[in-house]
């Protein structure tokens, strides 16, 4: 048993946080966050060029096959550096269904665009307030023509193509879900930005009109599809949290140690110390479950289920808790549009809400449970 | 990254499961070997384990282990399964006492002793913890003073778990009060049937009986049974404590399986518990903890076998275990709605399982270093942060002010 990243995963570690440290500073992700720009394109480019796109992606269809452990290791730092752009779209969900479900040709035509950074993918599931369940998709596909709306769909106004769930039975269940893959560009798509809680991941509101839609993966298969890719995108997510984390109880503790008040640092004061303890102590749960959950996914292991559920909660958890209590050290500064703790607050919720909410994550948890013991 | 056992582990495992199914008690039932009761089959069972050589399996042969690996170790604790509770008598000797005196003892102590707490010949209590002096240890007032070559101790201990069963026990005591706290103690061990030594047991809150107050009138200890320096007893003190907090953490079981199984037979409003969506996500944040301090524990004994040395970061376990099963207990004492009031074991929901943590996490949170001086560890040796400001650091002991005087 060997429960740690090996040295040359290390390695890449440190190499992601010091490229994002001199290209992803906290002024770049405020250009985006203050200005009008739906991603980073600078950054999305050198991004492109480490290979990180395609650090998953098989060999053959253009990515550089190095494994799940490496793209855990630079979500971790995309997390850590609150980086704005639309990687976890592209490569955790647009990449991934395609992975999973794309033909043969499918695969050829995708992926390499994605290794190379040239296509934004996305995927459109969310049709309005509440769980996103086989009744709530309206959307439907008639003639090989997608009719309906999402909302919202995160890198929706800058994607080329996205996977999009749409009716296809009569009834209400998972049977009468497929998937589709929608050129964005073509005719019958339109994608309005919209105002969300974090504007350095851009949301969209699309409508498709007649769109033309490619099938991906066999007719109502399209719940079981997205299954797959949701165990495999939380164990994703679920890195971008534990590196946001571990930046937010780095910023309040860094804080702490050189904010004075009643002539001491506020550090030294024991309310502040155990609220550092608390968010420590949740960021190395949620890091441990992690590493579980990458161990699953890179093995592919049967255990990926519960191992990806567990990383999510967890996780989920550990950034809500963090970038809570970072602003709460820092006192009033923290809650000034000039401190960056903010950039967390509105990222931690972003990510806890992309991929379905907490409470539908612990349900999903202990259902998996359910189905491992009755087995 | 890898879960699968190297082929020397998968021989390993082998092995200790195939003694493990040719030796392991039948008349197990479930005892969890801390009630005395049970120490009789937790000596035996401890006996066998040591004569085939799987008694701490991590230590040094030459006082009884087999110079195990951490991974090793961990295998040996997932095949022995529940049955290592009935190790849990042996917890203070093996994971506290036996660290601390082959790392402070004189080569006979360790010679003498150390095997005999392996083979469980021995059960060892650890002597701390003082009336005035519970979080505050170098506040410790029980006194030791050399007469020839002995020592005579008086004072009182107190929340001594064991102290009414314990053969033997260290004890840290002032040895001079005219300095600063924490350099007039030394460490010393005694066997606890020494005359003058008063054990009473202390009633706690469940009911039961763990801990101990422990009276010490005139008892005479040769000076041979010291541990390290006259005045580094805090030091000492030191190894104690670190190995507790491992010892304690992992010590305990989560019963996420008992409880899962429990909602699903328990009917809540609408059919079985488990359907309802709040205990839905208790149990979760249940899974989720339990799992985060499994692997965790995988995380730190990867980073053992690599030749670092276990850190702070082991104080994660207890804290979370404490504070998570007290929840844990009262959220399935709720779920059995009016009935959960019900303890007595012959009607209670799993024999009252659930009430016996309900009450013994209580102690859990605070034995072993308190929840709060867990996090000022974790605070301010893993995250660096400023100490607590002692006013009495350097006072002379017995200047320093106490609410008596």
């Amino acid at each position: 048993m060997n429960f740690e990243f090996s040295d040359d995963q290390k390695l890449l570690k440190e190499q992601a946080r010091g490229f994002l440290a001199s290209k992803c500073s906290a002024k770049e992700v405020r250009r985006i966050l203050d200005g009008n720009e739906p991603y980073h394109p600078e950054l999305w480019k050198g991004v492109a060029e480490m290979g990180w796109l395609g650090a998953s992606i098989p060999e053959e269809y253009g990515g550089l096959g190095l494994g799940y452990l490496e793209l855990c290791v630079i979500a971790e730092e995309l997390g850590r550096a609150v980086a704005p752009i639309p990687f976890s779209s592209t490569v955790y969900l647009f990449a991934e269904a395609v992975l999973i479900a794309g033909t043969e040709e499918q695969k050829q035509k995708y992926l390499p665009k994605v290794s190379e950074g040239a296509i934004i993918g996305a995927l459109a599931l969310s049709e309005g307030a509440g769980a996103v369940t086989p009744k709530t998709i309206k959307t439907s596909v008639a003639g090989g023509r997608l009719t309906g709306v999402k909302l919202p769909v995160t890198d929706g106004d800058v994607a080329d193509y996205a996977v999009v769930a749409a009716r296809t039975g009569a009834g209400n269940d998972e049977g009468s879900i497929s998937l589709f893959i929608v050129d964005m560009k073509a005719g019958g798509v339109t994608a309005e930005a919209v105002d969300t809680v974090d504007p350095t991941r851009s949301h969209a509101k699309v409508s498709f009109d007649g769109a033309g839609a490619e099938p991906l993966g066999a007719a109502g298969q399209g719940w079981a599809i997205l299954d797959k890719v949701f165990d495999r995108a939380a164990v994703l997510y679920a890195f971008e949290q534990v590196g946001g984390s571990q930046a937010a109880l780095e910023m309040a503790r860094d804080y702490a140690m050189g904010r004075y008040a009643f002539g001491r640092p506020i550090a030294s004061f024991q309310a502040i110390k155990h609220k550092l303890a608390d968010m420590y102590v949740a960021t190395e749960l949620a890091r441990s479950n992690s590493y579980y959950g990458a161990w699953a996914l890179s093995t592919d292991a049967p255990e990926l289920a519960i191992a990806a559920a567990t990383a999510r909660v967890s996780a989920t958890e550990a950034y809500h808790e963090c970038s809570k209590e970072n602003i709460q050290v820092h006192g009033g500064m923290g809650f000034t549009w000039e401190f960056d703790c903010h950039l967390h607050y509105r990222r931690s919720k972003v990510l806890s809400l992309v991929l379905g909410s907490l409470p539908r994550w612990k349900d999903r948890l202990i259902s998996r449970l359910e189905e491992r013991n009755a087995a | 990254m890898d879960f699968n056992d190297t082929p020397q582990e998968a021989d390993f495992r082998a092995q200790a499961r195939a003694w493990i199914a040719a030796n392991r008690p039948t008349d197990w039932q479930n005892k969890t070997g801390r009630d005395v009761d049970g120490i009789a089959m937790s000596k035996a069972w401890q006996k066998k384990k040591y004569d085939a050589g799987w008694a701490c399996i991590h230590w040094p042969q030459e006082y009884g282990g087999r110079g195990a690996t951490p991974i090793e170790r961990v295998i040996w604790s997932q095949e022995e399964g529940e049955l290592g509770q009935l190790g849990g008598v042996f917890i203070i000797g093996q994971g506290m006492c036996a660290p601390t005196i082959m790392a402070h003892g004189s080569e006979a102590a360790k010679q003498r002793h150390v095997p005999k707490i392996a083979s469980g010949e021995e059960i060892w209590c650890q002597l701390f913890s003082e009336p005035g002096s519970g979080s505050d240890l170098a506040g410790l007032r029980t006194r030791a003073e050399k007469q020839g070559d002995e020592w005579v101790i008086n004072g009182q201990k107190i929340w001594t778990s064991g102290a009414h069963y314990a053969d033997f026990g260290i004890v840290i005591t002032r040895t001079d009060p005219t300095v600063p706290k924490h350099k007039g103690l030394t460490m010393f061990y005694l066997d606890m049937r020494s005359p003058g030594v008063t054990v009473k047991p202390i009633k706690q809150v469940s009911g039961r009986s763990d801990f101990n107050e422990v009276y010490f009138a005139d008892v005479r200890i040769p000076d041979s049974q010291r541990l390290g320096a006259v005045g580094d007893g805090w030091k000492v003190s030191l190894t104690t404590l670190m190995n507790e907090r491992l010892a304690v953490g992992g010590g305990f079981p989560t019963n996420f399986e008992e409880m899962f199984e429990l909602t699903k037979v328990i009917e809540g409003e609408d059919g079985p518990a488990i359907e309802d969506q709040s205990v839905r996500e208790k149990l979760a944040d249940w899974y989720i903890r339990a799992a985060g301090l499994r692997n965790t524990q995988n995380r730190m004994m990867s980073a053992l076998s690599r030749g670092q040395a276990p850190g702070p970061e082991a104080s994660i376990s207890k804290l979370v275990l404490g504070i998570n099963r007290q929840n844990m207990a009262s959220t399935m004492l709720d779920i059995q709605d009016t009935y959960g009031v019900i303890s007595q074991k012959d009607l209670a929901v799993n024999g009252g399982q659930f009430h016996e943590i309900f009450f013994r996490a209580v102690a859990h949170r605070i034995e072993g270093g308190t929840d709060e001086i867990l996090r000022n560890i974790i605070a301010e040796r893993v995250l660096g942060l400023p100490g607590d400001i002692r006013v009495d650091k350097d006072l002379p002991f017995n200047n320093i002010p106490t609410g008596a005087n």
